[in-house]
């Protein structure tokens, strides 16, 4: 069946694929989210084991899932992952340093012998959940408000601003995305912490007060930058591509977007809704279970802005330089042969989904508490 | 033209910036890819006898790997964004064919080692014994999977088979994927890859039990581990020894050039001797008559029958190689050049043709284009010596190679026997041996990689790609300064490790 799927179809499946990986991604980067709340939430060194050690024990998926993003991106759409990594040169090596110092800062942070001190590796978990989460919101956002690149006739990449991609961290709609991004992982740091952590010991019970605090606090914190995004991205002008490749300016293009997809206005509305709604229940409730409902409720605003700037015949990486350029799914993409082979390895996502849900809940069952401090392996 | 100017002093720190990242990679992979195993084995006799020692045991190799690992995933995905960042247009003009490999290791590996390691390191007391041991395996494999895709990936780039130009979008396309996954570079570059880092990774429990053993403590742990650690050293280094011969077999015949320069080989000829020592001539330049060796031993007719299997056969040198050989039916590479750059050209016409919606150039073009389009990579090359790579480093390190992997087995061998008989703990000289080893098992595994990188050098893609058209649009200033930064954060962080690691070492198993 999939063999007889045509190149438009394809193109249109692995946009979502690949901006489902990326939503999930962001659902995940509760990890960096509760890497920045460290100082916030711990008042005692165990309070602070048993935040890093609960964050411990996921950050590796939210690792994986981002190199599976750009793995997506550099499969599917190759022109994109060319173009957008050897032109905007600084912006994704910034972005890559503060995750290779992640990602040994959990394993080496108590170790004797470490070097630098526990004090800088928790430094390095605060940079990757604030500067690295900022920066990407900042990559993302060039997917609206365009990229300075240009394109020769063999389609090789050539930027036209000397701060190769460090420049979108200065538009203020790429800032405020980046910033709104920080803000939700720390509320979903919280919420995730609040479920994770066993809070029923009375000497858990401020660190929850806490948790539940820190989670309704940002998203105040996320709101202006959230309406800040959500306005200039119903009335900026965007490009438009027509059938035949022909790329034009048009006023409100990503209100048409999402009047034209109404499913897409859907999403993002109960994404919104359900992000709230997560923060809510643990902040005027007694659940546990607000990551539950703020988790895919980001999954789903993170599929509607994908889905606003790659669909409905727009290009989703604009060139600032020459807009004839502009990158879309149709001309950015694999060939018909290696998107309909990727499809079917994709056929096993499910599965590794679901045995990632199966260790999810038979690790989390139990919940972590001081008495799992006594454990020989801790970070 | 396809591209404008070729900026060396960027391609080279380019290279040099990759080569830095992927050796540093490569320090913790191999391990990561043995002792998983290792790991797996010392817990299923666990499981097997009860014995809480070897949960003991299991548990402080498990730990060790937890150090390793950790670094082994930061310098991963380094080298991902990298084909990104320094290697822009080789990214966009395979990535059709390069980008699948790396995206089904992510769904098909990545997610099995982050889902199953959290379980292996924190499942002690929240899952049962069984499903921990099969957790245990299933990091162990899924490590190995991913090695698996990536050296797909890297056996492509050595031998580019089952794809096609499109000269609509100037790049390659994938036809068959299952022509990709089992080229026979990639299944030699698997095996030999995998095989090696067993043998590394038993070398490691091999040599650290033996200084337990030499400062007189854990024992018990230090021969069990021996004891396990031999034995799975010793079947690796058999299959080492049959993959590498398999690998040379198949450099034969799609990269003989890599083959001429880790041998040395200027002058081809017929029952060709293999090289077992010897010291190159550095004032050698492929077009003098000068001996390429100062000294050199040579086993008579062993090349031949390692190249083609057949003792009298010829095997073609540089010389050969660059200037030709019409008796062997070897095309020069100076002629390759002169079709490469009628393919290059024809190219440029083409796309030219198709821009201004010329039909009849654009076929005339297209045709002469198909014509030339197997030599497509030779027409960036600017003389025929460009072709060759660095002979003395893939020399030497071939040889280095070589030699390391025929003592492994016999240091295995010693070990296991001793160990049977249990008098190892009297025998020092071995045991300091065994510790010297670890370093050798590491300079063995990273020669590897060099007679597998630089000894393909010019190429990015085999023939198709050289390296100074792959590369970014960037100045060399830029990929200079993060050379820099990468070096600095790469020692910062590979001091940090050692000391870690030697600390948890001289702790010991006593805290599990």
């Amino acid at each position: 069946m999939i063999g007889s799927l045509g190149l438009d179809i394809l193109q249109k499946l692995w946009w979502l694929i690949a901006s489902l990986v990326g939503s999930l991604f962001l659902f995940l980067t509760f990890v960096q989210g509760g890497q920045t709340l460290l100082p916030f939430l711990a008042r005692s060194p165990e309070e602070k084991s048993l935040i890093v050690n609960s964050l411990g024990r996921k950050w590796e998926l939210t690792f994986t899932t981002l190199v599976l993003f750009g793995g997506a991106l550099f499969a599917a759409f190759p022109l994109f992952y060319a173009t957008s990594f050897g032109g905007a040169y600084w912006v994704w090596l910034a972005i890559l340093f503060t995750f290779v110092i992640q990602a040994v800062s959990y394993e080496y942070r108590r170790k004797p012998g470490n070097l630098l001190g526990t004090a800088t590796y928790d430094l390095f978990l605060l940079v990757n959940g604030s500067l690295g989460i900022l920066l990407i919101g900042a990559a993302v956002g060039t997917f609206f408000t365009g990229a300075n690149f240009t394109l020769n006739a063999y389609n090789l990449v050539a930027w036209t601003h000397p701060l190769r991609g460090l420049e979108a961290a200065f538009n203020p709609f790429n800032v405020s995305l980046g910033l709104f991004l920080v803000f939700v992982a720390r509320l979903q740091g919280a919420l995730y912490l609040l479920n994770n952590l066993d809070c029923t010991a009375p000497a858990m019970k401020a660190l929850e007060g806490r948790c539940r605090r820190a989670a309704f606090g940002n998203l105040l914190f996320a709101l202006p930058f959230l309406l800040f995004v959500l306005f200039r991205l119903l009335t900026m002008d965007g490009l438009a591509v027509d059938a035949a490749g022909r790329v034009s300016v048009e006023a409100g293009k990503y209100l048409h977007n999402l009047m034209a997809m109404p499913l897409v206005a859907l999403l993002l509305l109960a994404g919104l809704v359900l992000v709230v709604a997560g923060v809510a229940l643990a902040r005027f409730g007694a659940s546990r279970r607000g990551i539950w409902l703020a988790g895919p409720g980001v999954v789903l605003t993170g599929l509607a802005v994908f889905c606003l700037a790659g669909l409905n015949h727009t290009p989703f990486y604009p060139s600032l330089a020459d807009p004839a350029k502009s990158l879309t799914i149709a001309n950015a993409s694999s060939s018909l042969y290696t998107l309909t082979a990727m499809t079917y390895v994709a056929l096993a996502v499910p599965l590794v989904v679901g045995y990632i849900a199966y260790v999810w809940r038979l690790m989390d069952r139990k919940k972590l508490g001081p008495a799992d401090l006594e454990e020989a392996e801790l970070y | 033209m396809l591209v404008d100017n070729i900026d060396l002093a960027m391609v080279n720190w380019a290279r040099a910036q990759f080569a830095l990242t992927a050796m540093f990679h490569w320090v913790f992979v191999p391990l990561t890819l043995g002792l998983s195993f290792l790991v797996a084995f010392f817990e299923s006799l666990y499981v097997r006898t009860g014995n809480p020692e070897w949960k003991r045991i299991t548990r402080f190799w498990m730990s060790l790997f937890g150090i390793n690992f950790a670094i082994g995933v930061a310098t991963g995905i380094i080298l991902e964004f990298e084909f990104g960042t320094n290697w822009s247009n080789y990214s966009w003009m395979v990535g059709d064919i390069f980008g699948a490999p790396l995206a089904v290791e992510g769904i098909f590996a990545f997610f099995i080692e982050a889902t199953f390691f959290a379980v292996m390191f924190f499942g002690w007391d929240r899952v049962s014994k069984g499903f921990h041991l099969l957790s245990t395996w299933l990091v162990a494999i899924g490590s190995n999977l991913s090695a698996l895709w990536i050296l797909v990936a890297n056996g492509w780039m050595q031998y580019p088979v089952g794809m096609a130009f499109n000269p609509d979008k100037a790049r390659f396309e994938m036809q068959s994927f299952w022509e990709v996954l089992f080229s026979p570079v990639a299944v030699s570059k698997f095996t030999h890859a995998t095989t090696s880092s067993f043998q590394l990774a038993a070398l490691f429990v091999v040599g650290v039990s033996s200084w337990f053993l030499l400062t007189g403590r854990h024992h018990t742990l230090a021969k069990r581990s021996i004891l396990v650690a031999s034995v799975f050293g010793l079947l690796s280094s058999g299959f080492v020894a049959f993959t590498g011969d398999e690998a040379a077999f198949t450099d034969a015949r799609v990269q003989p050039m890599k083959l001429a320069a880790f041998e040395g080989l200027y002058q081809g000829e017929r029952g060709a001797g293999l090289t077992a020592i010897g010291i190159l001539n550095p004032a050698k330049a492929p077009a003098d008559d000068q001996d390429p060796f100062l000294v050199a031993v040579k086993v008579p007719g062993l090349l031949s029958l390692l190249a083609n299997r057949e003792p009298g056969s010829f095997v073609p040198g540089i010389r050969d190689l660059i200037y030709g050989n019409p008796a062997e039916g070897i095309v020069g590479i100076d002629q390759k050049i002169g079709r490469g750059r009628q393919a290059v050209s024809a190219l440029a016409a083409y796309t030219a043709a198709t821009a201004a919606g010329e039909a009849a150039g654009r076929a005339a073009a297209l045709t002469a284009f198909q014509q030339h389009q197997d030599f497509f990579g030779y027409g960036f090359l600017a003389s025929p010596e460009q072709a060759v790579p660095p002979v003395a480093l893939t020399f030497y390190a071939f040889h280095v190679m070589v030699a390391l992997g025929a003592f492994f087995p016999v240091l295995f061998l010693l070990f296991l026997v001793w160990t049977m008989k249990d008098t190892i703990a009297g025998k020092h000289w071995l045991l300091r041996l065994g510790v010297i080893s670890i370093f050798l098992g590491y300079l063995a595994s990273q020669a590897g990689w060099i007679v597998a990188e630089v000894g393909r050098q010019p190429w990015a893609i085999q023939n198709l790609l050289p390296v100074t058209v792959a590369r970014s649009n960037l100045t060399a200033g830029a990929v200079q300064t993060t050379f820099f930064l990468f070096l600095a954060l790469f020692g910062l962080l590979f001091l940090a490790e050692i000391r870690i690691m030697l600390r948890r070492i001289a702790q010991g198993p006593a805290s599990f």
